[in-house]
């Protein structure tokens, strides 16, 4: 492992805050217009997640819907996202990447080409939203190989027993549903309630870090900081599909998005 | 990859849910692995449970109308001068299709698990019909995921959902049509899977979906099986079972009974839909050699480009419309159990005419598509051959699209 992902956490640690993560797609709404957007806000950020669209996607909510059509329709490839990465880690503000999406791009990519080009292009992480553990072990092993870290997913809905053996089977990082939801629903539970199942999780093993995502904004955010680190997507794919509503600059408005939520952390 | 004797196919998986090692799994989001994994259990429980068997018995029998007609299509042969043409109404059941075994089944499981709330997808209407009325008939509230495209071509089956008091949710996203209205229920499900059981309406998505809904429809075959021995008194030397193929879950039903006999004594040959003959898009992956993909949770052959973006479909009868195919058909093709074509649109409508210009039938527009493969190779085969041909829906629902392709006499005979 290049431990890359960890560094992010061990610095943010060190700031008595939590590391904060964007998700945001590869090509919304351009491939020049979403590196753009990367450069812009890696200054605020300490690890990116960035989407490879799907178009028959099962865990995404409208938002980021909306952000994967607005690319596909832009015709983004998995190639192109392969540049953007690569340029992005080459820049001066370049920070770990966690690529994520779902399986079959993978599967049509070739499990192999695709984690060697992830290696060549300095791919950190991946998340795989429908690949889930235990059917995940042989990927994940093939992820390793490649110092590429594999991020397992929990939910509310993840047994006990799961829950272990997943966090053992784990690497850098995991990643806490914080709710029954797609991305980007409205936070319908208590986030005293996410913490006491993401501290359950910690307890497991407390040196994985583990990442709140799902149903993060300006409003909510605060309250969970106390997480190792935390995950807004669907906030920021929303404020993309305003500033082109609006004809304002997607770059300059999702910067100040993310400043504003970095503010909140510390 | 082989067929296993004495076990059923929708049991010859592995561990994790492939049929040949290949086709089906479940590539599901971390939330849905639990109520999943419920599902699983409860189901196992229940299809060995004879008090549930009796019920679904009684239930099939006394409401959904068990057996449906076996009749010979004697104009139609006479006409055709080849094989004898024999169809199975399934469309005599209550409802209309074939989907209100499924629905049927998922509702009963769904009381069972303590369920309020079911939601499923359609594309037809056929079975988000079914299920608003099996949720109405057993007190549960529902709620049908369909694309936009589809509420607007498939009118009458929505007037029948409303009616029984379900809610329609109109799918805006992507073609507008089944897969889009699939992708969206399993989001609901995976947001609400706490409180609601979620129906698939057809042999597709993760594993569990696509044995409960050929468990479900296997009762066509069972009958089928008794009507066959009963008219012929032995189940003939020749036997053809024609079926349309969307999903797969009329046809997986409809062979069931008889995987087992060699093919060249039962043959299986499902149509898929071929769009219109001048268009590219169809919906006919087994057909047109698509290939291996996940879709909905499953992996399958499914129409997609390069890049693993799923394709849109094309063709006039939406109950086939979807770019995927059950993983049951997967392996049947592979193993070459079944043997699979295609019918273009145009054929389909040639077919429904010839049907109900000679026979008191009203085929639907997918069972058309197999009635048009009987008509093309009936003729060159002898008498001694049995074709049969799986009307599985009734023709009502397409009442405005066969009015605007074929003209107004077509609306009355509706």
């Amino acid at each position: 492992m290049s431990r890359q992902i960890s560094l992010a956490f061990e610095k943010a640690k060190k700031a008595n805050r939590p590391a904060l993560l964007t998700y945001t797609v590869a090509g919304d709404n351009t491939k020049k217009r979403s590196l753009e957007i990367l450069n812009s806000i890696s200054k605020s950020i300490d690890i990116c997640e960035l989407g490879f669209p799907h178009n028959t996607p099962i865990g995404d909510g409208g938002e980021i819907q909306t952000s994967s059509y607005r690319a596909i329709k832009n015709g983004i490839t998995m190639n192109d996202i392969f540049q953007i990465v690569k340029k992005f880690k080459k820049g001066k503000h370049s920070k770990p990447i966690i690529l994520m999406g779902y399986y079959n791009m993978i599967l049509q990519y070739g499990e192999n080409k695709f984690l060697n080009k992830c290696k060549k292009t300095g791919v950190n992480g991946l998340i795989v939203v429908d690949l889930p553990w235990p059917e995940n072990k042989v990927f994940a092993k093939k992820c390793k190989k490649k110092s590429i870290s594999f991020v397992q997913l929990l939910s509310p809905t993840t047994s006990k027993i799961r829950l272990k053996k997943i966090v053992k089977d784990s690497h850098e990082m995991i990643y806490y549903i914080s709710m029954l939801s797609t991305t980007g629903g409205r936070l319908k539970v208590s986030p005293k309630k996410i913490l006491k199942n993401y501290f359950n999780i910690k307890k497991i093993n407390p040196k994985k870090n583990c990442v709140i995502g799902f149903g993060i904004t300006e409003e909510t955010i605060s309250k969970l900081k106390s997480a190792d680190g935390l995950v807004v997507g669907s906030a920021i794919c929303k404020e993309i599909t305003r500033s082109l509503n609006n004809r304002q600059n997607p770059v300059t408005n999702v910067s100040r998005l993310v400043a504003k939520l970095k503010k909140k952390i510390l | 990859m082989k067929i296993k004797k004495n076990i059923l196919l929708i049991d010859q998986h592995d561990k994790n849910g492939f049929w040949g090692g290949k086709f089906g799994g479940s590539f599901i989001p971390e939330t849905l692995k639990k109520p999943i994994e419920d599902l699983e259990i409860l189901f196992a429980k229940l299809r060995n449970n004879k008090n549930f068997l009796l019920e679904r018995d009684k239930y099939f029998k006394n409401w959904v109308g068990s057996p449906t007609r076996f009749i010979k299509l004697n104009n139609l042969t006479k006409h055709l001068g080849g094989a004898q043409i024999w169809s199975k109404v399934v469309s005599d059941a209550n409802g209309g299709a074939h989907k209100i075994y499924n629905a049927t089944v998922h509702c009963l499981i769904a009381k069972r698990a303590g369920k309020k709330y079911i939601v499923g997808d359609t594309g037809a209407g056929y079975a988000g019909k079914m299920l608003s009325m099996a949720a109405k008939k057993f007190g549960l509230k529902c709620k049908i995921f369909m694309g936009a495209k589809d509420i607007k071509r498939q009118k009458p089956n929505c007037d029948a959902m409303r009616k029984n008091g379900a809610e329609i949710v109109p799918v805006y996203t992507g073609s507008q049509t089944l897969v889009d209205a699939v992708s969206e229920c399993m989001r609901y499900w995976v947001s609400n899977c706490d409180k609601t059981h979620m129906c698939v309406g057809s042999t597709v998505g993760p594993n569990i979906f696509v044995k409960i809904c050929g468990w479900s429809t296997s009762q066509i075959s069972r009958e089928l099986f008794m009507q066959i021995k009963k008219e012929f008194g032995k189940i003939p030397n020749k036997l053809k079972l024609i079926n349309c193929v969307g999903g797969g879950s009329s046809s997986f039903g409809f062979w069931n009974e008889f995987m087992h006999y060699e093919k060249k004594k039962v043959e299986f040959i499902g149509v898929e839909a071929g769009g219109p003959k001048k268009s590219k898009r169809h919906a006919a992956p087994l057909t047109y050699g698509s290939k291996i993909g996940v879709l909905h949770g499953a992996m399958q052959y499914v129409n997609q480009n390069k890049t693993g973006q799923i394709e849109e479909t094309e063709s006039i009868s939406a109950g086939l419309d979807y770019p995927g195919v059950s993983p049951l058909h997967c392996f049947l093709k592979d193993v070459k159990r079944a043997r699979y074509t295609a019918a273009s649109d145009e054929e389909a409508l040639m077919a429904y005419q010839l049907i109900t210009k000679y026979e008191n039938l009203n085929p639907s527009l997918e069972p058309s598509h197999a009635f048009a493969e009987a008509i093309k190779i009936a003729p060159k085969l002898n008498k001694d051959t049995i074709i049969v041909v799986n009307s599985c829906g009734d023709a009502k629902k397409d009442r405005d699209i066969l009015k605007k392709k074929l003209g107004k006499k077509y609306e009355s005979s509706n």
